[in-house]
């Protein structure tokens, strides 16, 4: 059975190879049924694999753990790592949610990107996705870790930039990776520095060596906030939020596996399963929930501005994963990962409604031109409204579970009222405005520009999984994951009835709020005041870093285009011609310039000697 | 007798190429590729040491051969091999063979005369790396050169006699730096005992008063990290490799450049033990900041083969800083980065090379959406931009990772400076593929397709690149190999600095200078001592 659970990762990177593989063997391209079987069968498999190993050894064994030793990957001195996986309720609870989602996705691809000309490379670039994500969450050192942390960040920019004709989306990729990348070498920092404090990058040997009262928690604390600049990275958090919104360059399927439902929940991951450090450190974990609160805030804001469809699915998604950090940065682990959970339903319900949309419109992603969606797309417009009623948290659906979980622990954790709690309430209310407004824009009222020319583009291959996830996003409340193996049980504690109130109350006021918003912005059309051009434009965080980074690196790298340590060797390599020119003129073969020289020279010699 | 049957049929093969051009138009690629395939097989009589390098044999050496050449000087033809050597051996071949098959039909005139200076330039190559007594290793430095300069002085690009010039002046004179060194080296040590000679493992024990050795060392190093190129005398580099053929470009790119750092593992480490130590920290800075600038000079570059040499500065920086970081991590590092950018940087320039074939241009203003039409091509350079900017799972991360890791106990400061080329890697690697491979189809190459469909890599060009492609992907899943074949020669230069180390504390008094200076350095780790 465990060998079963090794076969999870190794499937997906199977159908890698084979879908890489084809031009070898086969001159022309193979039809896009045998690669749909290759490609979305090798995930489905895997899930399906996932299931049956959760079934036989976890179910009703909130303890359990499984490791997996492959092979020995180095050992020089003390640096002994290995392919090994480690396996537990954390790990399962992320393995069903990529592979799960993930073959969802894989089947609605299948759809959305029939009659591609890429129709391979698409599918061998998602495979290889699933591969690297199974292999960030089911490492058991931290290096292994980083090779899958590395590679979804490879796959996400491959996939971002995957209609490669068109420049911007091949910058909106290298954006993406070069940003997630800072993180990341923040992140290898930390590792650095934990291998030089507790000689072991294993991670459950590390939270044992660092739970030794010994342990130097100064270097727990810079070792935990560089991990935290990694997670910031990946998972889109101020301050290195700005690529995701750019990301959507990608096509939708994309953006609802990679940048929505699994790889920009990593940073999540590392925290939670890197717990046992943070605790230790006050500074860290305050870093964390600040970071949180900070950024579902600016994101929630940005999200009213935006008018691109995917736009306000992104920044929501920086802001959902806002509230899984603050979660995080309260002690609420479980929390934060109920909460990635649901989230993964809902908002890959939302992308692929959305992609579905787009696709009805003819690649149109402006909301102010559609409108009147619900009588032509029905099924997508349910699926969407179930999408937008979860993520605002609306009662009984899965989001509301989630969040209200967090919300609460947010209270509990400082005891009573504080600014990280008003920041998730303020946050709650803010998703429910920008979430209603889409909803009302898209489909409700009169129709718009590109409304007219819509056309049902759903197959049954998009449907199958929209439905799927509209029942998961709708009910998966119902699936609380046992993490308390993992994190340690709390003490529940039942706050004041209205701190419950208000957390239910604000998705409603935002409602409200967002159809006074919808039936005036109806009338102006797409029109920003100052301040939501500033939201609009990411609180000004893409111009401020375009002029206090890349614009001075740029100039830099052009100025020293020639290389300013070459010009010292051509610098001596043109004196010398030069004094090789004028010796050469002295030389000329005329002998009466000769005798004058040796005359002039002479006299010279003779003038000084007699002046000393 | 092996390395001494390597080195002639690679001679002897250089010699029937260039005679064979009279009577044969085309067999010139053919004897290389004989004789290479030859001396291959004789390397891989090596294969029973690979398991238990420490078991057979007596002392270091796997095997070596000594004939006397010059007794009066105490000079002799002294070759040896071990764990480095053979790696280093092993990854000469390899790339020997990858490059003659890269560019199979590229040369155009001149075939014999081109495959004897091919032939000549690794049988160099392959002496450098096995001379055991230093006038030898000398000699090797410069047989290894002068070819060299042929193949990029007659069979390069627009301003080769500027390129080649430019490579010899640098080289020459820091060779001329070594010379020295070596001489006073083995004048010193036959002051202090009476007997004259060259070879290395006498030279070992030399006793130097320290400001000499410290000047011998520079001598050395200086040479050597010309070579690397280190900065600040990298500025041959970018010429050299621009304009030489693209099997120059190979050549030169995958084992000229490990010469220097095998010198620096080989020679500096053990010959000056404490002046090594007490000169670390400088020669990690410049390793440092070699990774850095290296890195935004690729980034500032147009020219596709300028960006991949350039790349190369950046990568070797981590070679120099591995290696002075004196640990055993780091150094082993070294040498996996040492192997790990032969076979990508080849690679990215048979690539280039490829392009430049199909395509008749190089610069990326002329460039874009490559992919479009050379599919194949696109995708695997894709792989060894990736293995480039140090995507785990591939060699060079593995390289890349444990050299940082090992210097991070040396010095932080340091180390975190060289981690910050990581951005800077993924910044030339991205901007090559997004102005070369991704982006709109260029006009000018719009104009260029539909009239000749060009031609995508065929099979043996595929055949190639992906078996480096797989060595890559081996090297990143499962280094160990290679690990375990170098430790003996890097557990030796260790055990070198650690006895002068010792030595130099008790020189000093156990006491405050001991552990300040312990501090410093490394952290005291048990285990460390331990392992061999």
């Amino acid at each position: 059975m465990q060998g079963l659970l090794a076969w999870v990762p190794l499937l997906p990177l199977i159908g890698f190879l084979i879908l890489v593989g084809i031009p070898l063997f086969y001159r022309r391209e193979p039809p896009e049924s045998v690669i749909t079987v290759i490609g979305v069968g090798s995930v489905g498999i895997a899930a399906l694999f996932t299931a049956v190993a959760t079934a036989a050894v976890f179910w009703q064994t909130p303890s359990g753990v499984v490791n997996i030793a492959l092979w020995q990957w180095m050992q020089l001195g003390e640096l002994k790592l290995g392919i090994n996986f480690h396996v537990d309720w954390l790990t399962l609870v992320m393995l069903m949610i990529v592979t799960g989602v993930g073959f969802l996705i894989h089947l609605y691809s299948a759809g959305y990107m029939r009659k591609d000309p890429d129709f391979r490379r698409y599918f061998a670039y998602l495979n290889l996705f699933i591969f690297a994500m199974l292999t960030l969450v089911m490492a058991d050192n931290l290096v292994l870790l980083y090779l899958g942390w590395e590679g979804v960040g490879l796959c996400s920019y491959l996939l971002i930039g995957f209609w490669y004709k068109d420049p911007v989306n091949g910058t909106a990729a290298c954006k993406a990776f070069i940003v997630t990348r800072i993180g990341d070498t923040a992140m290898a920092i930390g590792l650095f520095l934990l291998f030089y404090e507790f000689s072991t990058l294993n991670i459950p040997e590390l939270i044992n060596a660092a739970g030794d009262p010994g342990a130097d928690r100064e270097i727990i604390t810079i070792a935990t906030l560089l991990l935290l600049g990694g997670a910031v990275g990946k998972s889109a958090q101020l301050p290195l939020q700005t690529w995701l919104p750019d990301a959507m360059a990608g096509p939708t399927p994309v953006s609802a596996l990679i940048h929505a439902a699994t790889m920009v929940t990593a940073g999540v991951y590392l925290i939670a399963r890197m717990h046992p450090l943070y605790t230790l450190s006050e500074t860290a974990m305050t870093a964390v929930a600040i970071v949180g609160a900070l950024t579902l805030l600016l994101a929630g804001f940005s999200a009213i501005a935006q008018s691109d469809i995917k736009r306000v699915l992104a920044y929501s998604t920086i802001s959902q994963i806002g509230y899984m950090f603050l979660a995080l940065g309260v002690g609420a682990w479980s929390g934060a990962i109920f909460h990635l959970m649901t989230h993964a339903f809902f908002k890959a319900l939302l992308f692929l409604s959305a992609g579905s949309v787009i696709l009805s419109l003819h690649h149109e992603q402006n909301i102010f031109r559609m409108g009147g969606l619900y009588r032509k797309i029905p099924f997508t417009f349910l699926c969407f409204t179930i999408g937008c009623a979860s993520l605002a948290a609306l009662p009984l659906t899965s989001g509301f579970y989630s969040k209200d979980q967090i919300l609460l622990r947010a209270w509990e954790f400082h005891q009573g009222f504080n600014s990280l709690w008003l920041a998730g309430v303020l946050g709650a209310l803010i998703t429910g405005i920008y979430t209603f407004r889409v909803l009302f824009l898209v489909f409700a009222g009169s129709e718009g520009a590109a409304s007219r020319h819509c056309k049902d583009a759903n197959t049954p291959a998009m449907t199958i999984p929209l439905a799927i996830l509209a029942i998961l996003a709708l009910l998966g409340g119902l699936l609380t994951p046992p993490l308390q193996a993992v994190f340690g049980t709390t003490a529940e504690r039942h706050p004041a009835a209205w701190v419950e109130g208000v957390a239910i109350a604000m998705p409603l006021i935002g409602l409200g709020v967002a159809w006074q918003l919808y039936r005036r912005e109806k009338k102006t059309g797409e029109q920003r005041s100052r301040v939501t051009q500033f939201w609009f434009s990411g609180w000004g965080f893409d111009w401020l870093y375009d002029h206090l980074l890349v614009r001075p690196f740029n100039m830099l790298a052009r100025l020293n285009h020639n290389d300013m340590i070459d010009a010292l060797y051509k610098g001596t390599a043109a004196f010398s011609r030069q004094l090789n020119t004028l010796l050469s003129a002295s030389q000329n073969g005329q002998v009466r310039w000769y005798l004058a020289t040796f005359a002039a020279g002479s006299i010279l010699f003779l003038a000084l000697l007699v002046a000393l | 007798m092996t390395l001494m049957a390597i080195i002639i049929l690679l001679f002897a093969g250089g010699i029937l190429a260039w005679l064979s051009e009279r009577y044969l138009q085309r067999g010139g690629h053919w004897i290389g590729l004989v004789s290479l395939l030859l001396a291959s097989l004789l390397l891989a009589s090596y294969w029973p040491y690979l398991g238990a390098a420490q078991v057979i044999g007596s002392g270091p050496w796997w095997d070596s051969v000594q004939i006397n050449w010059i007794p009066r000087f105490g000079i002799s033809f002294h070759l040896a091999i071990d764990g480095l050597g053979f790696l280093m051996l092993a990854l000469t071949m390899a790339m020997g063979i990858f490059g003659l098959v890269m560019t199979w039909n590229d040369i155009h005139f001149r075939r014999g005369f081109f495959y004897f200076n091919y032939l000549w330039t690794l049988a160099g190559v392959v002496g450098v790396f096995t001379a055991m007594d230093l006038f030898l290793f000398f000699f090797f430095w410069e047989v290894m050169l002068v070819p060299m300069l042929f193949l990029i002085a007659v069979w390069g690009y627009e301003q080769r006699l500027f390129a080649a010039i430019k490579f010899f002046i640098f080289t020459q004179a820091s060779s001329l730096l070594m010379l020295i060194a070596i001489v006073a080296l083995a004048y010193l040590h036959y002051g202090n005992s009476g007997q004259l000679t060259f070879n290395y493992n006498d030279l070992l024990d030399a006793q130097l008063a320290p400001s000499t050795a410290y000047w011998l060392m520079l001598g050395f190093f200086v040479a050597f990290i010309v070579k690397l190129p280190a900065l600040p005398f990298h500025p041959w580099l970018p010429d050299a490799h621009t304009q030489a053929p693209t099997a120059g470009s190979i050549l030169l790119a995958a084992i000229l450049l490990k010469t220097g750092a095998y010198g620096l593992l080989r020679f500096n480490l053990p010959l000056f033990p404490e002046s090594s130590a007490a000169f670390a920290p400088v020669a990690m800075s410049i390793g440092a900041v070699s990774v850095i600038y290296g890195a935004m000079l690729a980034f500032a570059q147009s020219d596709m083969k300028r960006l991949v040499a350039y790349s190369s500065v950046s990568h070797m920086g981590f070679v120099l800083l591995g290696l002075y970081a004196l640990n055993t991590i780091a150094m082993q590092g070294a040498v996996m980065q040492m192997i790990a950018h032969g076979l990508s940087t080849a690679a990215l320039f048979a690539l280039v090379g490829a392009l430049q074939h199909r395509l008749h241009t190089r610069d990326m203003t002329q460039l874009g959406g490559v992919w479009a039409i050379l599919p194949k091509l696109s995708a695997i350079a894709l792989f060894f931009a990736v293995a480039s900017l140090g995507l785990p799972g591939l060699g060079n991360f593995v390289a890349e990772f444990t050299v940082l890791v090992g210097s991070f106990r040396s010095s932080h400061w340091i180390a975190v400076l060289a981690a910050t080329g990581l951005i800077g890697a993924a910044l030339y690697a991205l901007i090559m593929m997004q102005r070369g491979f991704f982006g709109a189809l260029n006009k000018r190459l719009q104009k260029l397709s539909p009239q000749a469909p060009i031609a995508d890599l065929n099979l043996r060009e595929s055949c190639a690149l992906l078996s480096l492609a797989a060595l890559l992907v081996l090297l990143g899943l499962r280094p160990q190999p290679v690990f375990d074949i170098a430790s003996p020669t890097v557990a030796r230069s260790l055990a070198h600095i650690e006895t002068a180390r010792a030595q130099y504390a008790k020189d000093q008094g156990i006491g405050t200078r001991f552990t300040s200076q312990e501090q410093t350095w490394a952290k005291p780790h048990p285990k460390e001592s331990e392992s061999p």
